[in-house]
């Protein structure tokens, strides 16, 4: 047995596809609408689910009756979720689940069934945090160094208030499923992040031992965060369907409850004070922050965000429960909102001082981690270049004398994207042909693509020699497609499977070649002597070689906890937004958009470009226009919809300019994840573009219109 | 934020329309789906009681004529999805705001959400499935993949439909035009970048063939 294969990843300048950029893999299949996503499956006998949910913020179930639903024709089961006595948290919580054999009588069924409920009083808005009262919990004053004395001596001090409110994850595909109980067995298509969990995640649930459940996915239509567990619905989809003896039951959430129930973005509010001298340095931090993930808690914004060796610091937390739905992961979780407090006092802070924010920024980087404070500063001059930001920075309120000013402004992000733990299989069969099994999902982020790409380099074969399975309980484990993850941990589980796999075949095919079976190589569809290039046997030839079983099949594994080189964290980032405002309609127009993003080694440039794009524009919209609004009064969500929950569109997103660090010393530490650093920075370097736009600091994201002219006008007074 | 083409010239027939009908009984939920008040308001346009239960509708879909038994309040994307397992459309907001359910109807691109199947009947319908036969790829299409105008894919299906649609009406476009005319399809993921490019790489290779695109 030869020793354990050398994983690392190929030299840059030998690799023949990875650091290439084909097309990704399911392109054809989704832009001819020919890829099937769980939300389109309707296998025979399919019965459709439809839900309802509490209509008041808090509330108590006193009665239901669901007599007449269960006597409509073509009703095939009822599932009550909040029997009487349940207390409901928010709208939308979960009350009582229809099957039946259409849609339409479904629709008409749930609204038979008649409930009672005794309301009771709700808090749904957290804004202002005196009127939260009891509902406040404070987590306990830190201080560092001192403070008070910090901010005594200082030569200048900016206070400054500052809001990033709840939006929603607003998936395109709601959250759903499709569900079959037969018997002792369930099978499950989920639309869902985290394939390998979702029998995990059902069976305590339904009491079913997890394997007797079965999950398969294609396709998921979005999940930014809030697709990682299965949940209610998948088991109230479940006993709907073994109510109705074992046909598939589909429940997908409408547009109202996804708005709703299925994942938002916790807001953050704080009062923020900074200390500093008159050349920039800044001395302290004093923050009182708060915010809500909904009735639950959630975790909080970790401030001062990246810089956070400022020698003085006073830290006040608040989590505040609102009768509203819950929180999810939101793409870089606590990472936005902190970034949008620290990025947006940092620059108020130079404002004050009358200096460039950059150079704030810079020398603020002296407190950030040792080992980032180059790539910061790098990144820094790199993006400044790209946004021409010597040219066309201006102190803050000096855009001239017309209505329209035009403003910069800068943020900068960290993340860490590890692998996670996964597991791949690669079989080599004897005629040759090749598959690789992995139990992950491709959200749009490439995985199909990368993976491939991974295993073929590997093993010396083009891609389309590779037969790829993914999104299936069955497949060899891959974690969560979150946190950034995914491209880490399937990459280097892939690496390791096919070497591991390609030593076997080595073995099998040394004697043939009269060679060791660690003095072989495989390139370009050939097995080959190293030092003796012209013996050689084709992929196909060596293969029939192989004896026993007809087969090679090796797992190759990566633990988030030893990646060996293959895959690391740690992704800094710097972004500047370009803005023109209108200060006479407060709207604001995003003319450019540079990122400037550190990413480790890139398995496919085309495809990490297009992540970075895609978190820039999500950021956009998410700056310019999203916001859960919530009403006081009634407690219901005011915009559970997609007319007036905004998203921005192909016009509001300006021109984006994208740049990949791509450098050898990047290159050598290894996979890094990019779905979520990129997605950190835009609304802090949005919200300081605008107030360097228009001389006042508009405090509350979303840059609506009417906020523009509220701080303008208070800025006037 | 944005608009979508073409709806005034599209409106159905009798002139009830979904989202006319949600407007003229408020967005109180629970009108929709109660059969009488559709029923009443059908009525009135066409001068024919249709409904409450299910009847024959006929649709031309993709040139071919397809036959199915449906309530009257089923809207075009509910049939195709729903009935004939035409699922390139889209579901996502379903009040004609998003454009993942777009379809083109006699060559114009519309949100088959906001058009009652029955409304639909004796028209062209023509879907994503329709354009391109077996594993074909269709300009659109192609050019999607070749700028990476795609991540989950979700609303890629409407995207290309509408790319078409307004290509058939603007076939010499402007980045401008492209910004402004495509304002009616929303993603999540944020591949407008590529859409962009897409549809004026559509719009040159068609001016270099000479012809119309599609």
């Amino acid at each position: 047995m030869a020793d354990t294969p050398d994983y690392s990843w190929p030299p840059m300048e030998k690799r023949k596809l990875i650091g290439t950029s084909p097309k990704r893999l399911d392109g054809p299949q989704k832009a001819s609408g020919r890829a099937k996503y769980t939300s389109d499956l309707k296998p025979q006998g399919m019965l459709f689910a439809a839900y309802m949910g509490s209509p008041y913020a808090h509330a108590r179930v006193t009665a239901i009756d669901a007599g007449a639903a269960e006597k409509t024709p073509g009703v095939k089961g009822v599932h009550i979720m909040a029997p009487a006595g349940t207390e409901l948290q928010w709208q939308g919580m979960e009350v009582v689940a229809v099957a039946a054999v259409t849609e339409e009588v479904a629709n008409d069924a749930i609204r038979k069934v008649k409930v009672e409920y005794e309301v009771l009083p709700h808090l749904v808005k957290e804004d202002d945090l005196e009127k939260a009262g009891a509902r406040a919990k404070a987590s306990g004053e830190q201080v560092v160094g001192d403070p008070d004395k910090a901010f005594q001596d200082a030569e200048a001090v900016h206070e400054g208030q500052y809001g990033i409110p709840v939006i929603t994850h607003c998936c395109l595909e709601p959250h759903g499923q499709v569900v079959q109980w037969q018997g002792d067995h369930v099978s499950i298509w989920p639309s869902s992040q985290y394939i390998s969990g979702a029998a995990g995640q059902l069976a305590p649930n339904l009491k079913v031992p997890i394997a007797n459940i079965s999950a398969h996915m294609d396709y998921v239509g979005g999940g930014f965060g809030s697709k990682f567990n299965v949940g209610k619905w998948a088991e109230a989809c479940a006993y709907l369907s073994q109510k109705a003896g074992g046909a598939p039951v589909k429940l997908f959430l409408d547009r109202a409850m996804e708005q709703m129930i299925a994942g938002n973005r916790p807001s953050a509010y704080g009062k923020i004070k900074i200390a500093g001298k008159k050349d920039g340095t800044v001395t302290a931090w004093q923050s009182l922050t708060w915010g809500t993930g909904g009735f639950a808690t959630s975790g909080s914004p970790p401030l001062p965000y990246v810089v956070d060796r400022i020698p003085n610091k006073r830290l006040n937390y608040s989590w505040v429960s609102v009768n509203a739905g819950p929180a999810q992961a939101w793409r870089a979780p606590n990472n936005q909102q902190a970034c949008y407090l620290t990025c947006s006092a940092l620059e108020d802070f130079a404002a004050k001082i009358g200096m460039d924010p950059m150079d704030v920024f810079d020398k603020a980087f002296s407190y950030a981690p040792d080992a980032r404070q180059e790539t910061y500063r790098y990144q820094l001059r790199k993006a400044a270049e790209l946004a021409d930001w010597k040219k066309l920075w201006h102190p803050r309120g000096q855009s001239g004398a017309g209505p329209v000013k035009r403003g910069l402004g800068v943020a900068y992000s960290a993340w860490g994207g590890a692998g996670h733990n996964s597991q791949c299989r690669t079989t080599i069969h004897v005629d040759g042909s090749v598959e690789v099994d992995l139990g992950t999902q491709d959200l749009g982020t490439g995985t199909r693509t990368i993976i491939t790409q991974v295993a073929a380099e590997s093993l010396g074969l083009p891609m389309n020699a590779i037969k790829l399975n993914i999104g299936d309980s069955a497949l060899p484990n891959s974690g969560a497609s979150g946190g950034s993850s995914t491209v880490g941990g399937v990459s280097s589980s892939t690496r390791k499977a096919a070497l591991n796999a390609l030593a076997k075949l080595y073995e099998a095919v040394a004697p043939s070649l009269g060679a060791q079976s660690d003095g072989l190589e495989a390139v370009g569809g050939s097995i080959r002597v190293k030092d003796n290039p012209a013996k050689s046997l084709t992929w196909t030839a060596a293969c029939k070689k192989i004896g026993g079983a007809g087969k090679i099949s090796e797992i190759g594994e990566n633990n988030q906890r030893t990646p060996g080189g293959l895959n690391t964290q740690g992704a800094a980032g710097v972004q500047m937004a370009d803005v023109s405002v209108d200060t006479e309609t407060g709207l604001v127009r995003v003319n450019r958009y540079v990122a400037v993003q550190d990413c480790g080694l890139v398995i496919n440039p085309a495809l990490a470009q297009s992540q970075v794009y895609g978190a820039v524009i999500m950021g956009l919209s998410t700056a310019l226009v999203e916001e859960r609004v919530m009403d006081a009064q009634t407690g219901r969500m005011l915009n559970a919809d997609m007319e007036f929950y905004k998203l921005a569109g192909i016009n509001d997103i300006g021109d984006i300019v994208v740049h990949l660090d791509i450098r050898p010393e990047n290159d050598k530490r290894g996979v890094i994840g990019l779905g979520e650093p990129p997605a950190i920075a835009i609304c802090a370097a949005v919200g300081n573009a605008v107030a360097n736009a228009i001389g006042v600091r508009v405090p509350n994201l979303p840059v609506t219109a009417d906020r523009v002219l509220a701080a303008l006008e208070r800025g006037n007074a | 934020m944005s608009f979508k083409k073409g709806e005034g010239s599209t409106a159905p027939r009798n002139r009830f329309s979904r989202r006319g009908f949600l407007g003229g009984v408020g967005l109180g939920g629970g009108a929709l789906g109660a059969g009488l008040l559709e029923t009443e308001a059908a009525a009135q346009s066409t001068g024919k009681l249709a409904g409450p239960g299910p009847g024959p509708v006929t649709l031309n879909i993709n040139g071919k004529p397809v036959n199915l038994t449906i309530e009257p309040r089923v809207t075009l994307l509910d049939a195709m999805r729903n009935y004939l397992g035409i699922t390139g459309a889209k579901r996502v907001c379903d009040r004609g705001t998003c454009g993942a359910c777009t379809v083109l109807i006699d060559g114009k691109s519309v949100y088959s959400c906001t058009v009652l199947a029955i409304d639909a009947q004796g028209r062209d319908i023509q879907t994503i499935e329709g354009l391109a036969p077996g594993n074909g790829m269709h300009p659109v299409s192609a050019a999607f993949v070749n700028n990476d105008a795609q991540q989950c894919g979700y609303c890629t299906a409407g995207f290309v439909m509408a790319v078409k649609g307004f290509l058939g009406e603007h076939p010499n476009p402007t980045m401008e035009d492209v910004k402004h005319g495509l304002g009616g399809n929303l993603c999540r993921c944020g591949t407008y970048m590529g859409v962009r490019q897409a549809a004026l790489e559509v719009a040159a290779a068609t001016r270099m063939k000479g012809g119309k695109n599609g």
